[in-house]
Parts: C-alpha cells; sequence; structure tokens
C-alpha cells in the first residue's frame, strides 16, 4: 500500500515534469508557486521516505536502503528549490539528480537478495533499479542541455515508468507465472 | 512576418495546449479502466473484514483522484498561462 501511495505522488511529479515539458520553462515559471510544485514534492517525498524506513522495513539492509533514497531525493528536491528560488546559480547543482537516481537504483538492486523470477517484488525490485540506473542519463542530460524539452521528456517518461511499476507491486504474487514456494502463499 | 512560420507556430501551440490538457483525463481514464479491469482492487465494492489502510488505499481511485487533481489545479491555470503567453508574444 505504501509503495501505491508512492506511486501516485510519483506520477504526479512525472505529469508535472510532461507538463513544464510541453509549455516550457518560462510558462511554468510564470506562477510562483508553480515553479516550487514538483520540487516541493520531491523533497516531501524524501522526508516521508523516513517514517517508512522507520516503521515499514525488517531489516537493516531495507532500512540502509530507504536511509539512502531519502537522503537523495531530499537532496535532489532542496537543489531543484534552490535552483528556481535562484539561491542557487550553478547549473552543476542538478547532478543531484542523476545521483539520486544512481543511489536508488543500486539500493533497489543492492537491497534485493532474491532473483528476478522469485516473486513479482522481487523482479520489480530489479527491473525498478535497472530503470533508475539506465534512466539516471536523461537527467544527466539535462545538466548540459536544460532547455531541451526532449531531453525534460525523456525525465518524466522515467519517473512515470517507475510509477507504473510500483502501481504493479503486490504483497505476493507471481511473475509471468512464476512464485518460489519460499516466498509465501499469494495474497492481494 | 512569414505566415507559414506563424500558421507552424500556432500548430505547434494547439498541439501542446491540447497535449496538457489531454494528460489529466487520460491518467483518470486509464484509473476507470483499470478498476473496470480488476474490481477486486476496489475494496469499496467488499468492503467486509478489509482494514482500514485497504479501504483508503485504492489504486484506481488514486489514478483518477490524480488526473483530476491535476487536471484542476495544474493544467487549468497552464493553459491559462499557455494563451497569455501566446497573447503576449504575437
Amino acid at each position: 500500500m505504501v509503495h501505491w501511495l508512492f506511486a501516485v505522488a510519483i506520477l504526479f511529479v512525472g505529469m508535472c515534469l510532461f507538463a513544464e515539458a510541453l509549455a516550457g520553462r518560462e510558462v511554468w515559471h510564470m506562477r510562483r508557486w508553480r515553479k516550487y510544485l514538483w520540487p516541493s514534492l520531491t523533497f516531501a517525498l524524501g522526508l516521508f521516505l523516513w517514517p517508512v524506513m522507520a516503521f515499514f522495513t525488517n531489516s537493516a539492509i531495507h532500512m540502509y536502503a530507504h536511509g539512502s533514497w531519502a537522503d537523495a531525493l531530499m537532496l535532489a528536491g532542496a537543489a531543484e528549490l534552490g535552483l528556481v528560488h535562484g539561491r542557487l546559480t550553478s547549473p552543476l547543482w542538478r547532478l543531484t539528480w542523476p545521483l539520486a537516481f544512481v543511489v536508488t537504483g543500486t539500493a533497489f538492486i543492492v537491497h534485493e537478495q532474491n532473483p528476478w523470477l522469485f516473486a513479482r517484488s522481487a523482479f520489480l525490485h530489479h527491473l525498478i533499479g535497472w530503470t533508475f540506473i539506465v534512466g539516471a542519463l536523461a537527467p544527466l542530460a539535462l545538466v548540459f542541455r536544460p532547455r531541451s524539452a526532449a531531453f525534460q521528456a525523456a525525465f518524466a517518461t522515467v519517473i512515470v515508468v517507475v510509477s507504473i511499476q510500483l502501481f504493479t507491486d503486490r504483497d505476493v504474487a507471481p511473475i509471468f507465472g512464476h512464485l518460489s514456494p519460499l516466498a509465501g502463499q499469494q495474497h492481494r | 512576418m512569414n505566415t507559414t512560420f506563424v500558421t507552424e507556430a500556432v500548430q505547434q501551440h494547439d498541439i501542446r495546449a491540447h497535449s496538457i490538457s489531454l494528460l489529466g483525463p487520460l491518467v483518470a481514464a486509464a484509473g476507470i479502466v483499470w478498476a473496470i479491469v480488476q474490481p477486486n482492487r476496489l475494496t469499496l465494492l467488499h468492503p467486509r473484514g478489509q482494514g482500514f489502510w485497504w479501504l483508503a488505499v485504492e489504486p484506481p481511485l488514486l489514478l483518477v483522484a490524480a488526473g483530476i487533481v491535476f487536471t484542476l489545479v495544474v493544467a487549468r491555470p497552464l493553459l491559462a498561462d499557455l494563451e497569455r503567453h501566446r497573447a503576449t508574444t504575437r
């Protein structure tokens, strides 16, 4: 359930990024509240990962993984807030996004100890991890071409794809007909 | 100004405006289709024995809500600004 709540927030961020790519940054920034919208949401998602880490994890490696995502998301959100506000001026701050993607992707892959076809959640951990790592190319390209609508759309696409992957998560469910007996009884 | 260039710019603007206006409805429609394909995901239809969180967090309804909120809060003001921007740069 927590995955689905995060999925809808991530989807909303992705929709905002798509809208910004379509409208152009100049139009997107015409209203003061709007330019802070998705960076604030990103920062808030990072904040909400802390209670997830504290209350929904059952092993040390899960805690490290969720803690590192929380750090990376808060850093990227805060850097983006600083950039849109004008407090930060160096475009190199946008490197926090590919950093966040790589940290998140690595944490997803490292903290999943089961193989791809063990169960749906194991498959999704591997898939989301690699999506983030490969998808890091989009925000990395934006560091060098910040006004490119194509790269902004690619960034938005990665975010939306991750949200779709999170929406497909289940407690215990098969993946392509495979469900390890060690995963337990299928439910939800 | 070249009329061909102006026509192309207006068409491009229209495509962008249409795309923005479609984002929210598309997401909401995806939620409705999901609810029809997997009605078991809507625990409100069979609430007996469900805990609070299973009743509160229903993915198809979350999609519909995201689509509606995006349309009302983000897309409508953005489209108005896009139109205003086009009027001032015309």
